[in-house]
């Protein structure tokens, strides 16, 4: 059974991670997909603390070559990196019965949600004594997918199941950032399967010690008045109660989890960027306010979002936060 | 008060600072070249330019406008005397019920701004936050490419 599971989840993955040079083509880095985003055309940069690799083209046309911080290229170096990183293993919540050790194993493996989620140690290889403890990944902060989860509403198996093949849920925000790519991929994945990964990721969340969904929409605008009124022009038309896309079941910001997260990142990437599926391909939508607003007002913003929405304590130094976030933006 | 920087001139307007720009250009100012369409930064018909990059006039408020000049298409020509933007969509008959049009010409000529000689990749994903339900899309993209040719 695991080994169906397995293969089917493998030729899956390949498919996604080829065609993420068509999918990064919505928001190219710094340098354009080198196979101009076709699909299997690879050529996707991506930049990593050791230098740029770029996406397999497996294609006739030649791959651009890697760019890394010498003597890093030789291969044969990757042999004892490897020996010296051993793989993470999975934490193992109590009482998983079999499709629970099936997600865990798919998790784990082929859907390698570490990658992103679990955070690097000094060799920049996953830590395995924190698997899913959220990490920085592509500019984006992926969040805890253990007891530490900062989401306000409970992670439920069929919450989260709806979430990885859809993008969206009806009790948390949508899926931003690389978090798009990777359930648009993954409404292509068996259904069985992606109901196992969640089955897993729902248990490991399920103690986590959540913070109550608040809406403190008058200490927060006193606080910060600019950011109230720029979220009363700019958002409110469709976050607000009563709004066309609140009618239509989307929930509050207050149960998003970006809100309740321990640094400012994802809010301010998702101001700036929006949630901008790649032409032609379904999922949620937001635009983008780089163009319009400045940084000084996307602080104002965001300090007013954490104030009226999450009960934790104030971000520190969201201005570098902002800072940092437009650097990766275009 | 506040004092808007607009198509070259300068403004004083009494809307509240939360009021969409979009708004104030229509309502209070009597600009009608910029439409709503949607009001949700879903469709471009509310396109203009704040210090040349193209924005959602309906999710930009006047507060947050500060001394960025903002141009709306009146800002470009006018019916007698057409800028080349306005010129190249003319000459390719890119319009056909026309709402969406001032947004998609604002959105061209935020790109060949930033981008004079811009590749059909380029213009196309340029192109993309806006929409046309007539589906005048392959004319709109000969008068952007138009307009390139022509301008230097």
């Amino acid at each position: 059974m695991a080994g169906r599971a397995t293969r089917s989840l493998l030729s899956l993955t390949i498919a996604a991670s080829l065609a993420l040079g068509a999918d990064a083509a919505q928001a190219p880095p710094p340098s354009s997909p080198a196979g101009g985003g076709a699909p299997f055309a690879g050529g996707r940069p991506f930049a990593t603390p050791f230098g740029v690799i770029y996406s397999t083209n497996i294609t006739p046309d030649r791959p651009p070559p890697n760019h890394l911080i010498p003597p890093l290229g030789f291969r044969p170096l990757l042999a004892s990196w490897q020996a010296l990183s051993p793989r993470p293993t999975s934490p193992e919540p109590p009482g998983l019965d079999a499709a629970g050790r099936r997600g865990a194993e798919l998790v784990a493996g082929l859907g390698h949600c570490g990658s992103c989620h679990t955070p690097r140690n000094s060799l920049r290889a996953e830590d395995a004594d924190r698997p899913l403890a959220g990490a920085m990944a592509e500019g984006w902060y992926a969040p805890p997918l253990q007891a530490d989860s900062p989401a306000p509403a409970p992670w439920t198996t069929d919450d989260l199941e709806t979430y990885l093949r859809t993008g969206l849920s009806d009790h948390h925000q949508a899926a931003a950032g690389p978090m798009g790519a990777v359930t648009r991929e993954l409404s292509q994945a068996p259904e069985e399967e992606v109901r196992d990964m969640a089955i897993y990721l729902s248990a490991l969340m399920s103690r986590a010690n959540r913070p109550t969904p608040v809406d403190q929409a008058a200490a927060a605008a006193r606080a910060w008045p600019q950011g109230a009124q720029i979220y009363a022009g700019a958002c409110a038309s469709c976050h607000d109660a009563g709004s066309a896309m609140r009618r239509q079941g989307r929930p509050s910001l207050a149960v998003g989890t970006p809100l309740d997260e321990d640094r400012a990142t994802d809010v301010i990437m998702i101001v700036l960027e929006g949630l901008t599926p790649p032409e032609g391909k379904a999922g949620p939508y937001m635009p983008p306010f780089a163009d319009s607003l400045t940084d000084a007002q996307v602080v104002q913003l965001t300090a007013y979002l954490r104030a009226r929405f999450s009960r934790e304590r104030p971000w520190k130094d969201i201005p570098g936060a902002v800072r940092t976030a437009r650097k990766g933006a275009p | 008060m506040t004092i808007l920087r607009l198509n070259g001139s300068t403004r004083s307007v009494v809307s509240t600072p939360e009021t969409p720009l979009l708004y104030v250009l229509r309502d209070e100012l009597g600009l009608r070249g910029a439409k709503f369409g949607c009001g949700l930064g879903q469709c471009g018909a509310c396109t203009v330019l704040l210090d040349d990059r193209p924005v959602f006039s309906c999710l930009t408020t006047l507060g947050s406008v500060g001394d960025r000049a903002v141009t709306t298409v009146e800002g470009l020509g006018t019916q007698t005397a057409p800028g080349p933007m306005q010129r190249a969509f003319e000459a390719e008959q890119a319009a056909q019920c026309g709402y969406c049009i001032a947004g998609m010409v604002m959105r061209a000529e935020g790109l060949l701004r930033k981008t004079p000689k811009p590749s059909e990749a380029e213009i196309r994903a340029a192109l993309a936050p806006n929409l046309c339900r007539c589906g005048t899309h392959m004319r709109i993209l000969r008068a952007v490419r138009h307009a390139a040719e022509t301008t230097s």
